[in-house]
């Protein structure tokens, strides 16, 4: 029996309703468990001393002194640790010829970013560490920093790793179609530079992670804030050298993630190999000076764009010359060119067209490392292919809807390879489209922005359509040779009152993955919401998973608690035909009760059922199955990513006299097919446009020519504030995939995706008249003045 | 990071608040609303010193009128200042500056005396004690003393504050009928420090215009007020400006930039205290 979802008033319609998350009272009132909560008997803290270089041989380190500080209990240096701990190389098979070089979990003999760690510290108090790792003395060579990408791979810039032979670290061109002689021959051609600027993902709670290596049982538990807890079972145990049963990874209470805790952090496996080598539980959290310079980094790209088109303003060609910095490694395991990989494939994504080059060229340099934040590469292809739809529209004098509507893949052209090879099984961008444009009265929208232009007060409307990867198959990392797993796990259990225990391999980080577990279970078993508990986070209790990344929690875990829960319902029913002397299939499960099929007259409760389970199972027949737990594991396979799609548009004021931008209002029509739970969705849509805005228009890790970060600090490393946010309106097209029963594509992205693009169509809308332009990303109030002249270039 | 800190003493009065100053020789930093001091403290930007705690003086406190001037005690909170039915009629400028301040939580610990003494270039009041031509009582052990604001900011985070004296109030000459009181200030997000602002007041004398953000301390535009007080044009006052001020590029804003920015604030300064 499959589940009715056009029906909203079918029993047990959890999926598809607003219900409350089961655990935000717990957080609200201050009861969460974050890492930093646990103190465990004999726990040290460790702390890190950081390089102030950005390039630098070590020449030696002087531990003495902070041996001997008070409270101190063990300093380690890079090559205490290479001992205990094997380096990592982060490549990935399928992503031709990338290549990095070993990492240490601390520094060995050269440090290669400012905030490098080249020495840790472990006392009873962080206090002490600190004093202690305040006495190390490190006899430092600075080296020449390699710090502009555009000259990276110039031949008087260093080469950073030597053995690797130049700073490229990965390359990728795509052709499809004949784009070049497209550019030679098209009407209409636009071109035009972008940029988007370094920066990171600033979560509430820093990178926590406590080590408890047990000795009497060669047991390694590590309580970690992070999205992945099987991955790195799976990273302590290879290179700290122990079975993966051996390792245990808990993941409590997190504080926001958003893509900065899915990946390996050599201060994070220092301090599990630290504990490895006292025996002693571990503790270190980044504090926000180091979250800054030791957090992963993103979307630091330069791009060159050319569209051709014809005079009717449909795409014939587009052309991406990209160009990111990643630091002076390759982030393990998922590897530092994803971005730019991701680049490639989604440029130009929403649109039908043929002729299609693109490139990225990644290379090293000394920053922080780069690696994946929320959206992975999406807002940088989206603000470079809907900037150029703009610039296209303008040179054309068309509207920008218009445009969009001449070009869009029509709704019922699946399914559809893109020219990037990305296949689409379902989009819906113009029926997206049409909901934006009522949403927002565009009509009403453009008449007013003309009324005020007359009164000298400059708005702009600015659009942005974007597809986005959600439900990732092992192509993104397993095929390349990672042990990150695409499939998912849920365990789903009734207990003998009836009450339900759902156990997932996907995690919960604050985006409300627990309450969609619990809905889509209580609707699959057939038992109230309140009576589910979820457990995620274990990698000892949950069946194996992959955790959150690429917004699968709701497409993946959902599915396979779907099929769980739906495995158990049919167990239960089992049981009660037996009990009640009829066809199970007569029967039925509404809100926690054996009811008659068509009915709903009550039969008996579940919890009467439970307890002739497991108290007088000896009144069942004697064969009679009683599986009351029962676990499904869900991989997508028909195709290798569940695209979604959407729009978003932007309303913003600017002051021509300053620069500065006001942000009246945001709309965003998602498709991210079944909503699961209407409220969770449009808060992750709207967490996702502040975060985009972020991008847009504050948010930048500033660096000098020496590799200097210079805005390691909250006060100058501005991040979106509620006071300056505007009203956002969610709408939803739902399409969904066929894939699953359950239909849930990811929503988790979307609103990161879209949010720069639009917010920069809607500033360059408003300063046209003024003969302003501006591609630079963050658009500053100074490079916007800039870009009108009202400052010198 | 973790402060390091040698120590922490409540005074219970201004005279115990003295000794423990001097005992400590040196090494003891006053203590208030700590929303400036604690930070840097946690940045490990303050040595280790002993705390002398002086939130709990009375003789720190109170808005009255005093001899002809507004006495605002040392501990009044910008919060309060938003407040106060004396500084909304007297020094309306305070009224206006106090929101601009930080975030409400910041408003509800950190004083006037912290301010000042903090001397950060960019905040608003010691650029509104200029413009109000405040000036700053000043106590230690042995000794009172009165620094008109124009003379107690040197520079940046340094004022003309001795070892072992502390403010204990400021004295605000009132505003009259027909004086007019505008600050203006350009922030990137709400309760951040200001790229650029400026305070001005407009009394029978002239008119008093004080730059925050622009230089490592408040300044007094002295040319653009010399050409307004004289009759000159507002756009020989913004020429002026480039005399006046010399601003320096950092992670927030070039240069440049400053000095346009305060050239739209002086033109929109002078626009509110004609029209309002
Ligand atoms: C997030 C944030 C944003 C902020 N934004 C702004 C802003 O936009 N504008 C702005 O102006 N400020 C801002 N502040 C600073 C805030 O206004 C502080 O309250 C103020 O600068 C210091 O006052 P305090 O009472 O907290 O002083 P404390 O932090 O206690 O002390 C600061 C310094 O003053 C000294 N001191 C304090 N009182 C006296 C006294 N009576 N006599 C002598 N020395 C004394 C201390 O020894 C110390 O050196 C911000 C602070 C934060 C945390």
């Amino acid at each position: 029996m499959s589940i009715r979802f056009d029906n909203p008033d079918r029993p047990n319609s959890y999926i598809g309703r607003t219900v409350p998350r089961p655990n935000a009272r717990r957080l609200v009132e201050g009861r969460g468990r974050y890492v930093d909560d646990i103190v465990l008997p004999r726990m040290l803290h460790a702390v890190f001393l950081r390089s102030p270089y950005a390039h630098a041989r070590i020449q030696s380190i002087n531990t003495e002194a902070a041996r001997a500080a008070h409270g101190v209990r063990g300093v380690f240096t890079g090559a205490d640790l290479a001992e205990h701990c094997t380096p990592w190389v982060a490549v990935l098979a399928h992503l031709k010829g990338l290549k990095s070089a070993p990492q240490h979990p601390i520094a060995v003999d050269r440090a290669t970013w400012t905030g490098e760690a080249v020495a840790a510290v472990v006392a009873d108090t962080r206090a002490q560490a600190e004093e202690a790792a305040a006495l190390i003395e490190v006899d430092y060579e600075p080296l020449q920093p390699v710090t502009d990408m555009r000259t990276a791979l110039d031949p008087e810039t260093p080469v950073l790793h030597p053995d690797l032979g130049d700073n490229l670290t990965f390359q990728r061109e795509h052709v499809s179609g004949d784009p070049a002689e497209v550019m030679r021959t098209a009407p209409v051609i636009v071109e035009s530079r972008f940029k988007t600027g370094r920066h990171t993902g600033v979560c509430v709670e820093p990178r926590s992670i406590l080590a408890d290596y047990n000795r009497s049982e060669k047991q390694l538990t590590v309580y970690h804030s992070t999205q992945a807890p099987h991955m790195m079972q799976v990273v302590f145990a290879e290179h700290l050298g122990l079975p993966e049963g051996a390792v245990r990874v808990i993941c409590g209470d997190v504080g926001g993630s958003f893509g900065i805790k899915v990946h390996v952090y050599p201060d994070e496996v220092a301090t599990a190999t630290i504990s490895k080598i006292l025996g002693r539980p571990v503790k270190f959290i980044a504090d926000r000076l180091e979250s800054f310079a030791t957090d992963i980094h993103a979307r630091d790209h330069e791009i060159d764009a050319r569209m051709a088109l014809d005079e009717d303003g449909r795409i014939l060609a587009l052309d991406i010359e990209d160009l990111t910095g990643i630091g002076p490694y390759s982030v393990y395991p998922r590897t530092s060119a994803i971005e730019g990989n991701q680049v490639v494939n989604l440029c130009g994504g929403p649109y039908d067209f043929a002729n299609y080059r693109a490139r990225t060229t990644v290379v090293l340099q000394n920053k922080s490392p780069t690696c994946q934040y929320r959206a992975v590469g999406h807002p940088i292809a989206a603000a470079v292919t809907e900037g150029m739809v703009d610039l296209a529209a303008e040179k054309l004098g068309l509207d920008p809807i218009e445009i969009r509507r001449r070009n869009l893949i029509a709704d019922d052209a699946y399914p559809y390879t893109s020219p990037a090879n990305m296949r689409f099984e379902g989009l819906s961008h113009h029926k997206s489209l049409n909901k934006l444009v009522e949403m927002m009265d565009y009509p009403a929208l453009r008449a007013e922005q003309a009324a005020l232009r007359e009164n000298g007060v400059y708005r702009g409307i600015g659009i942005a359509s974007f597809i986005e990867l959600t439900n990732p198959s092992p192509f993104m990392y397993g095929i390349g040779g990672a042990r990150i797993s695409a499939q998912d796990g849920c365990t789903v259990r009734m207990d003998p009152d009836g009450s339900v225990v759902a156990m997932s391999g996907v995690t919960e980080q604050g985006q409300g993955t627990e309450a969609m577990l619990a809905q889509v279970t209580a609707e699959a078993v057939g038992v109230p919401v309140q009576r589910v508990r979820v457990i995620t986070g274990d990698t000892q209790t949950t069946p194996y998973g992959g955790g959150t990344w690429a917004s699968r929690g709701a497409g993946i875990g959902g599915e396979a608690a779907l099929q769980a829960g739906r495995a158990l319902r049919e167990n239960i029913l089992a049981v009660a035909g037996a009990m009640l002397q009829c066809a199970p299939e007569t029967l039925d499960i509404v809100e926690g009760n054996i009811v008659d099929l068509g009915t709903d007259t009550e039969r008996m409760p579940l919890s009467e059922l439970g307890r002739v389970v497991y108290f007088r199972g000896d009144t069942l027949p004697k064969g009679l199955p009683r599986e009351l737990v029962v676990t499904r594991h869900y991989i997508t396979s028909d195709y290798p990513f569940a695209f979604t799609n959407g729009i978003q548009a932007s309303y913003v004021e600017v002051d021509p006299e300053t620069g500065f931008v006001k942000l009246l209002k945001h709309w965003c029509v998602e498709d991210c097919g079944r909503v699961i739970n209407p409220q969770l969705v449009d808060e992750q849509i709207r967490g996702g446009i502040v975060q985009g805005i972020g991008g847009a228009l504050y948010e930048e890790s500033l660096y000098d020519t020496e590799g200097q970060l210079l805005n390691a600090n909250m006060a100058d490393y501005l991040v979106p504030m509620a006071s300056e946010m505007p009203d956002m309106i969610i709408g939803h097209v739902e399409t969904p995939t066929r894939e699953s029963e359950l239909g849930a594509k990811g929503a988790g992205e979307a609103g990161t995706a879209g949010a720069p693009a639009a917010v920069m169509n809607a500033i360059n809308d408003a300063i046209r008249p003024l003969g302003g332009r501006v591609t630079s990303m963050p658009m500053t109030p100074e490079r916007i003045l800039r870009s009108i002249h009202h400052l010198p270039e | 990071m973790k402060a390091s800190v040698a120590g922490y003493a409540r005074a219970q009065s201004l005279g115990h608040a003295f000794d423990l100053l001097q005992s400590a020789q040196g090494e003891a930093v006053v203590i208030a609303g700590g929303q400036s001091l604690v930070a840097s403290l946690n940045l490990r930007l303050s040595e280790e010193a002993l705390l002398v705690d002086i939130r709990h003086l009375p003789e720190l406190r109170g808005v009255v009128l005093h001899e002809g001037v507004l006495r605002l005690g040392a501990l009044t909170r910008h919060a309060e200042l938003a407040q106060a039915p004396l500084v909304a009629e007297h020094a309306p400028l305070l009224t206006q500056a106090a929101p601009l301040i930080a975030h409400a939580a910041i408003r509800s610990r950190g004083t006037l005396g912290g301010s000042l003494a903090n001397a950060d270039p960019a905040a608003e009041l010691p650029a509104c004690m200029i413009a109000l031509a405040a000036e700053i009582l000043v106590r230690s052990a042995g000794n009172e003393r009165r620094i008109p604001a124009d003379a107690f900011f040197e520079g940046l985070f340094t004022t003309a504050l001795e070892e072992g004296e502390i403010i204990v109030a400021v004295d605000i000459p009132l505003k009259a009928a027909g004086d007019r009181h505008v600050i203006r200030e350009l922030t990137r997000r709400s309760g951040d420090y200001a790229i650029v602002g400026l305070a001005g007041v407009k009394s029978v004398d002239g008119v008093r215009l004080a730059y925050f953000g622009v230089s490592d301390k408040p300044v007094l535009a002295a040319g653009a007020m010399t050409i307004l007080n004289s009759g000159g044009s507002i756009e020989d006052a913004v020429s002026a400006l480039q005399d006046d001020l010399d601003p320096e590029s950092d992670p927030h804003a070039s240069a440049e930039y400053r000095r346009h920015l305060a050239a739209v604030l002086l033109r929109r300064v002078l626009a509110d205290m004609t029209n309002s």
